[in-house]
């Protein structure tokens, strides 16, 4: 066989669907960062004084940090200055209801497949469409309320429901936590808010899409879901953005918090814009921190990732278990085709007795994409009978592209018990040749495999969105063979 | 009806089929006999259209329609198969869906209805006796941890599910036991018919034993320097090739 494959080898080009522009009037306020930009941001939303102290502490703070240096991620210095903090959609008067939304407003999340009537929705699920820097509406809030169950932009809930911000905002990621998070505390625009009160399971998934749109924006949104005794939620979030050709920053922060007996899972299909296939200009830069805390015994807590998009990826959704038999789990499926970078894991830090974690991780590499899994696990003194198992599999398209794998593995209580498995293979020709001579094409072929690969992780998605994340897989893969 | 016309082909420039010429009209089951080395696997290979093999003279066509101008999918959509000298592993996808697929993508061509799960497990089901197979292979992935002789069944019951027109049959003997052997042989035979054409390739007289040829061909260096009948196979297992060399 000769060395260079001729089909692996070939252009690797692909097409973003939801790259289209919402020419709508907007009001962004100038570039640049300081307090009083944070000073605007807080007085557009009629913020309370605390909160306006709680976002000058974090920039202060920010100030002084220093920008994340050991991911495995290259790209040129972020000039902070250059960047908008908020931009929104100009409001004509206050929003009463749904027929009040600016029809291109309602057109763009159409076009983006999400409809926003209730009646032509997904029965059962509740969606919060989050447009640059401010939340646009939120569906199904009525039938919610019956329950019990609060479903709002964070705005909102700043209004509404101060008491429960103020008492779990930070609680879980303080602003001090790291750089991206303490910039987010500073200049977070909106972002959505979830409680379920105690003993309730909530009817339906909840979701919240996030559209970025404006140019030289960039989203710093926060969501904050607090799950009482004995509850139980669902909630995906969903996200994309024009093409452009300069980078967009994208920082948001989620904070979970699981009372005793609840369980909340979280699922995210991220489909940013990845940058020009063939130069890998433009795409978002992705700096997230995500975590959960299962703050008493028997609660649970599972993250469920399909990273499909963004030029940059630097995640690492965590959880705390710090209640007795809590129980965390992270399945990731991160894809990184052409030049996109993703530097993506979690952490599970065991605190409390008979905890459980449960990690799987599927990484694509393909194009001159690079992927990398950052994994943490920590086994503390006190977390008698601790069990973790981890399965860290990477798949290779062609010869450009790379995996790499970083597990940290920290047990200070003997009782602890581990498990780690590993794997990297790679699509090869002769793959591709046994599909094609059972007549099967090579982009079916390509996706069948790379489809069997990311099953485990698929299989944890709600129904409706599991067709979605294998749809979303195809289309970022085409062209990546052949 | 497949024509081979002669046919001069390699790898990178080096030539290993020097003017190869073969007609396989339907029905028939030829055999091609020869050592490691003598071209066997190309002649497969530039059949069922492998990249990397390059075509320097000659034609190969099949029903009429050129197939050297065709994707090696294309090829299989029309009707062409080969059972793997070394069947390849495709971890995490399953077998039934991997066979389904391969059915569904040759009914579409067909411009005939795609079968559902419950209808194919009816089909499969029937398949699998006929290479004594267990179930259980079905909910493996495609070929991950199989023996030698459950991969060689797993092609032979893909050909069986499959139906294609002409089969190849590429050291379907190696690495069977006897019983396999007889199993592999008894799959093929019952699949033979006046439409159906094969080429098996092969070492050793063995599987002819149990799969009686309408000709065997003796390729030494890239031609085939004798065609005969069903007896070729026991003289060559007598005399060995050496007495066909230049």
């Amino acid at each position: 066989m000769a060395k260079s494959n001729p089909i692996i080898d070939s252009a690797i080009s692909q097409e973003y669907e939801y790259g289209f522009i919402t020419d709508i009037e907007q009001e962004t306020i100038p570039p640049g960062l300081n307090e009083d930009v944070i000073r605007l941001i807080s007085s557009k939303k009629n913020e309370p004084d605390w909160l306006l102290e709680w976002r000058l502490k974090a920039y202060n703070q920010w100030l002084k940090m220093e920008e994340p240096n050991w991911a495995k991620l290259h790209y040129a210095e972020i000039d902070f200055q250059a960047i908008s903090y908020y931009s929104a959609p100009k409001e004509k008067e206050k929003l009463k209801s749904l027929d009040e939304v600016d029809p291109k407003l309602l057109e763009t999340y159409t076009k983006l497949g999400i409809p926003l009537e209730e009646q032509k929705m997904l029965a059962n699920v509740a969606v919060d469409a989050v447009f640059d820097s401010v939340s646009v509406t939120t569906t199904f809030k009525e039938e919610l309320g019956k329950a019990g169950v609060i479903f709002c932009s964070f705005s909102e809930a700043v209004k509404n429901h101060p008491e429960l911000i103020r008492k779990y905002l930070g609680s879980v990621v303080p602003p001090t936590d790291n750089y991206f998070a303490a910039l987010n505390s500073a200049v977070f625009s909106d972002g959505s808010f979830v409680y379920i009160p105690k003993g309730v399971r909530c009817p339906m998934e909840l979701s919240t899409y996030f559209r970025i749109n404006a140019a030289n924006t960039g989203q710093f949104e926060r969501t904050l879901i607090v799950a009482e005794e004995s509850s139980h939620v669902s909630y995906l979030e969903g996200c994309t953005a024009p093409m452009r050709d300069e980078n967009q920053l994208h920082a948001a922060v989620v904070e979970l918090i699981a009372h005793k007996n609840a369980e909340i899972k979280y699922s995210t299909v991220q489909n940013w814009y990845p940058g020009d296939p063939k130069t890998g200009r433009g795409g978002i830069y992705n700096f997230v921190t995500k975590r959960g805390t299962c703050l008493e015994d028997n609660s649970k807590i599972s993250w469920t990732q399909v990273e499909t998009g963004s030029a940059l990826t630097w995640k690492y959704p965590s959880c705390i278990l710090k209640g007795d038999n809590s129980v965390g789990e992270f399945y990731s499926v991160a894809l990184s085709n052409n030049f996109q970078q993703a530097d993506t894991g979690t952490k599970m830090i065991h605190i409390g007795k008979n905890t459980r974690s449960t990690i799987i991780s599927k990484g694509i590499s393909a194009g001159k994409g690079q992927n990398t899994y950052r994994g943490g696990v920590k086994i503390m003194k006190g977390a008698e009978n601790a069990r973790n198992y981890s399965q860290c599999d990477s798949i290779l398209i062609g010869d450009e592209c790379g995996a790499h794998t970083f597990p940290y593995i920290d047990v200070r209580n003997p009782t602890a018990q581990m498990e780690h498995e590993a794997s990297t293979s790679r699509i090869g020709e002769d793959q591709l040749f046994y599909c094609n001579q059972r007549g099967i094409s090579t982009e079916d072929a390509v996706s069948m495999i790379v489809n069997g690969f990311c099953k485990k992780v698929f299989n944890e998605l709600p129904m409706e969105f599991a067709v979605e994340a294998q749809k979303l897989m195809e289309v970022s893969l085409e062209g990546a063979v052949g | 009806m497949l024509e081979i016309k002669n046919l001069h082909a390699g790898v990178d420039g080096k030539e290993i089929l020097k003017g190869i010429n073969l007609i396989i009209k339907p029905g028939e089951l030829h055999a091609i006999m020869g050592r490691n080395g003598s071209g066997k696997s190309t002649l497969a290979n530039i059949i069922t259209g492998r990249d990397n093999y390059e075509v320097m003279k000659g034609s190969v066509t099949y029903n009429g329609k050129d197939l050297l101008d065709m994707l090696p999918e294309d090829r299989a959509l029309s009707g062409i198969f080969m059972s793997f000298q070394y069947p390849v592993v495709i971890p995490g996808v399953n077998n039934t869906y991997f066979l389904r697929a391969a059915l569904n993508a040759k009914l579409k061509h067909q411009g005939l209805k795609e079968m559902n799960a419950v209808d194919f497990m009816h089909l499969i089901r029937e398949k699998l006796n006929r290479v004594q197979m267990d179930e259980k292979y079905l909910t493996r992935a495609v070929n991950d941890g199989f023996s030698g002789g459950e991969k060689k069944r797993n092609e032979i019951l893909q050909m069986l599910t499959l139906e294609p027109t002409f089969s190849i049959l590429d050291e379907t003997d190696s690495g069977l036991d006897i019983d396999a052997l007889k199993i592999v042989a008894n799959g093929v035979n019952n699949f033979r018919n006046k439409e159906r054409s094969f080429l098996a390739i092969t070492h050793y007289q063995r599987l002819l034993e149990y799969m009686e040829p309408d000709f065997i061909h003796v390729l030494i260096d890239g031609e085939i320097v004798k065609s005969g009948d069903k007896t070729l196979a026991a003289e060559l297992e007598k005399k060995g090739y050496s007495w066909l060399e230049k």
